[in-house]
Parts: structure tokens; sequence; C-alpha cells
């Protein structure tokens, strides 16, 4: 066999683009977005059906006085709790996360290692393991914390810690000291290059990172479930998980829809503001391969 | 000496290791200790009366009746528990060999042929990632409903003579559903991956005369093997602890996984010392392949630290 492959069509044009590879990722997109485009075009169903289309309306958000996501006190407070809980979650992951991640970068050591290590094992495990390990360890020792909102906020920072200690250790190694290092040469204190360079230089992946942890826990599922209380600490995806086999109306999918909407908005604006932050400094490289980068 | 001093500024020597100490104790409380608790629950007694699991606190009085219960169920005559965990294995295997075959290809394209609309793509990629999980689900379930769209267009177009029960407990659904709800993992991993391929390797082996073919079977698949694991390793790992994606896709028994025990051990009562037990097994199972992980990413920040 020759070296190369078909000599005619190579001489011909060697960078020919590859069509049918190119049909393939489009049906690939095509599969993974319409079934929720479809869930979402429904949750505008006038009807009770969720395949059969019966007019547009806005019944199932909010002009059903029972049934709608905006008058069932089940959803509307499904809905404020997964946004409650996203937003304490990234309260206290994001700073302990990235305090986590410099004093790591600076104090090796075996102590630091294995630490690091747990960080990274926390990652990759099933969230499964440590949801039913949290809530063993809140029902049998630590009694003093109740199932519910502040159970399910301790469990969901300890699995998102790692998603700032990952992104701002990852910034850490690209920054170097340097910068650091020139501030305190000019006088700075420790405390003060830390709070002028280093934090200023560390911004866009703080950021990033709790845009990622922010809509993250919106979606989660695993832990919040196994640590609620009561249906008042169920958020909407247990909500939808409950209710998607058994009582379906067009209402599911319109809470799904504004959950959608919820994380879709928090990256978009996020994506904004990271390309912002970030200008100047490598042109030419967009935002989202960045991000796509550092997950 | 208790400083570092240069330049004549000094960082006293706790100064770095004050930063990691809250991390640190959040890490020991609540996810070192949740899982000593296990090991008491699982290594534990029963009380008598309630058989509720009672957490033994001390090593030396472990009792290991949690385990030869759980393998008997497993491996025993008639052991209830041992088709899921093949099923789970078939599943898995099946799902992320299915991950790879398609995610290869678009990860590919987009890294290799997408040029300017390379941002575009990529966040079409990255776009289920911010859907809801459990959303995605949903969409599945109102798709593949006896009357839905799926078992319409099927019927309509004469493939199928009356609507096919994809909700009652079919493994195919599973597996499906399984690859829909994790191929984004691989996608990324496998992009990441690509994406940091030389270009100068692949026009160095065209220019000389490579065919495409050639050229990807001999530099840019060997290039990318680490890639394949890390892909292989995110999305298998997600699904052996997955039992949501079963309940809402089938609900059935017949194609219950390990999750779903754990889930079901965790929902019954008197059930948690086996609830226990079984997280301790899946932790062994899924060590090696966890323990990869951490080692190739702790080698990836090396190398780009340097």
């Amino acid at each position: 066999m020759r070296p190369w492959g078909r000599p005619g069509r190579w001489l011909a044009d060697p960078w020919r683009r590859p069509r049918l590879l190119e049909a393939f990722v489009w049906a690939y997109l095509a599969w993974t977005i319409l079934p929720v485009t479809i869930a979402v075009w429904f949750s505008f169903n006038a009807g009770r059906s969720r395949s059969s289309w019966q007019g547009f309306s806005l019944r199932w958000y909010w002009q059903d006085p029972v049934l709608s996501v905006w008058h069932d006190p089940d959803l509307h407070d499904a809905l404020l709790h997964s946004l409650r809980l996203a937003a304490l979650t990234t309260l206290i992951a994001v700073p302990l996360g990235v305090a986590f991640a410099i004093g790591l970068d600076r104090w090796r050591g075996r102590i630091a290692g294995s630490f690091n290590f747990q960080m990274l094992l926390s990652f990759v495990m099933p969230e499964i393991l440590l949801a039913v390990a949290l809530l063993f360890l809140v029902t049998n020792l630590l009694k003093l914390v109740q199932l519910g909102t502040v159970a399910q906020l301790l469990g969901l920072v300890t699995f998102q810690l790692s998603y700032p200690a990952i992104i701002c250790r990852a910034r850490l190694l690209s920054i170097g000291k340097e910068y650091e290092e020139a501030a305190m040469d000019l006088g700075a204190s420790p405390l003060r290059a830390l709070r002028h360079v280093l934090l200023r230089l560390l911004a866009p992946a703080i950021f990033a990172s709790a845009v990622l942890v922010f809509a993250d826990v919106i979606d989660d599922f695993v832990i919040v479930r196994y640590l609620s209380a009561d249906a008042a600490s169920e958020p909407m995806s247990v909500k939808i998980y409950n209710s998607a086999r058994s009582s379906p109306t067009p209402a599911l999918n319109a809470l799904a829809t504004i959950m959608l909407a919820s994380s879709l908005l928090t990256v978009g604006l996020g994506a904004l503001v990271y390309r912002r932050l970030t200008r100047g400094e490598r042109r030419g490289q967009s935002a989202v391969e960045e991000l796509a980068a550092q997950v | 000496m208790a400083t570092g001093r240069r330049a004549g500024v000094w960082y006293p020597r706790w100064f770095w290791p004050a930063f990691a100490v809250p991390g640190m104790v959040w890490l020991l409380v609540l996810f070192l200790l949740p899982f000593y608790v296990v090991l008491s629950i699982a290594f534990g007694a029963v009380d008598p009366l309630f058989r509720t699991p009672v957490p033994v606190w001390n090593p030396v009085q472990w009792n290991p009746f949690q385990f030869q219960l759980l393998f008997e169920r497993i491996f025993g005559h008639g052991g209830f528990l041992g088709p899921s965990f093949l099923r789970t294995f078939a599943f898995v295997a099946a799902a992320s060999a299915l991950c790879l075959l398609v995610a290869y290809p678009v990860a590919y394209f987009v890294t290799r042929y997408a040029g300017p609309r390379k941002g575009l793509l990529l966040v079409l990629l990255l776009a289920p990632f911010w859907v809801s999980y459990m959303m995605r689900m949903l969409a599945w379930v109102n798709l593949l409903e006896s009357d839905g769209l799926v078992n319409r267009a099927l019927v309509g177009v004469g493939l199928l003579g009356e609507p096919f029960p994809w909700l009652a407990g079919q493994p195919v659904t599973v597996t499906l559903g399984l690859v829909y709800g994790y191929i984004p993992y691989m996608v990324l991993a496998l992009f990441a991956g690509l994406d940091r391929i030389d270009q100068r390797l692949l026009e160095a082996a065209r220019d000389l005369g490579a065919s495409r073919r050639r050229t990807f079977l001999l530099v840019t698949l060997p290039l990318s093997r680490q890639a394949i694991l890390a892909g292989l390793v995110v999305t298998a790992l997600p699904m052996f602890g997955d039992y949501f994606t079963n309940d809402l896709l089938s609900g059935s028994p017949r194609t219950s996984m390990v999750g779903n025990l754990v889930n079901d051990a965790i929902s019954s009562p008197g059930q948690g010392g086996q609830a226990a037990a079984l997280v301790l097994v899946l932790m062994v199972l899924l060590l090696a392949p966890m323990l990869a992980y951490v080692r190739t990413t702790g080698r990836a920040a090396r190398e780009a630290g340097r």
C-alpha cells in the first residue's frame, strides 16, 4: 500500500471540508438540544397534554389559578428554595475555596498534598456516595444540624468547594509569583500584595467559579434530596423527579423552563462579565473557550 | 527559623497555611468524618427493637455482619442483588462506549474544522451543562410516552405497528438515557484533550504525504489516548452512582442498577446498615478509576504550570 491513500483526491484538495463529519455534528447538536426545546415549547401549551399542541397560553406559568407555577405554593416555594440554596452556597463555597487554593498553592508539603488529594477526590466521587455519607453524619453524629436548609447548605458547600479551588489553583499556576514579589520589593506588606495584586489577578477565576457553582447548585439533585427534611425544603429538581412520572401537567415543564432560564441567564451574564474582566489579555480566545478549558 | 525572609519582607511561617485552614477543617468535618460514620454504621450494630442501625465508633468492636448479609444477597443462592450489579456494569460499559463513539467525532470536528464558528459550536456543546439533568430527562419522558412524539412519529412513518412501551422497564431506554445524560462530559474531556494537540504535528504528517485517515490513526488517535481515558472516567463514574435516570425512564426493578439499590436501602426503614455497606463496596470498586483521574489531573496541572 502506498503511504498516501488516494492521491487523486488528495492532490485535488488536501484540505477539503469533511462534509459527513459536519453533518454528524449538527445531528448531534439537534439530538442534544431538540428534546429540551420541545419540553420548553409544551410549557406554553393551552391544554393539559405534553405531546399534542392545543394553542399558546401562559396558563401553566400564572394564568391557571390553582395549578400554575405562580399559584401552586408547592411549585413556587421550590423555585425560591433552589435560588436561595444556590445563592448561599456560592457565598460560602467561593471564598472558602479561593482561600484554600491560595493556601495550598503557596504551602507545599505533605499535609497540603493530602488535602489537595481529598479535594480532588470530592470532585470525582459519584455524588450519591457523598450524599449518603452526609446523611449518616447528620442523623448519627452532628445531631445539632437539622435536616433541611442548613444540612443541604453544608452538603452543597462540601461538594462545590472543589470548583473554585481547582479553577483558582490552575490560574495561580499560570500567574506565578513575580507580580506579588515585585509589589513586595516596592514595599507592600504580604497582605497588601495579596489584596492589591494577587486577588486582582485572580478576579476572573473567582468570578468564573462563582458562576459555575451557582448554576450547578440550581440543578443539584442527589445531595439536596437526601438532606431535605420535608416538602418545604425540596427544590425544583426534586419536584420534577417526584412528579415526572406521576402527575404530569405542563406546569412541570414550566417549572423546568424557569429553572433553565435562570441558569442560562446566570451563565450568559457571567460570560459577558468574564469577558470584561479579562479584556486585554489572551486576544482571540473567547470567554467560552476559557470556561470550557477550565471545567 | 520561623520566617522566610526575602528583600526585607517576611512572611510568618503560618501565613500561607492560615489561608488553607478553613477549607481543611471543612473537608475534615464534612468529607472525611462522614465516611468514618459510614464505616461505623456498616460495621456497627442494629437496634434490636427498632431495627435501625446503631453506629459503633470504636474500630476494635466492629462487626462485619452487614457485609456477610450483603455478599449473601449478591453472590448467594437466590441472591437478588447480583443481577443489579451485573446489569450496572453492562449498562455503564455500553453507555460509555456509545458516548465515546458519538463524542469523539464531534469533539474532533470542533477542534479541527470549526474555524470561525468554533465559539458558537462550543456554546451549543456546553448548553446541556446549564440545563438541569432532571429537565433533560423530563423532556425524554414527554417524548417517549405511549402517545408521545417518538411513538407517533414511528407509527406515522410505518416503522412500528403500534406504540412501543419505551418507559416500561426497557434496558435500551435506560442505556440511551445514560448516554444522553452524561455525553456532555465526554465531549468536553475530549475537546480539552484534542485542543491541546500541537497542530504542527498534524500538518507535518499531511505535508509528508499521509492521508487524512492515516494522520488520524497514526498521530491524532495515539495523542488523544489520555483524553479518551479521562473522558471514560468522567462519564462512567457518575453513571455508577445514578439512580434517577432509571427511576424516570423505567421505574421497573427489571432495569435497576447499583444506584437504585443504594437509594432503596436509604429509603426503606431498617436498611441503613445495608446502604452503608453498599456505599463502601461501591467506593472500593470505583477507587481505581477515581485515583487514576486524580493522578492525571494532578499531572496536567503541574505541566500547565511549567
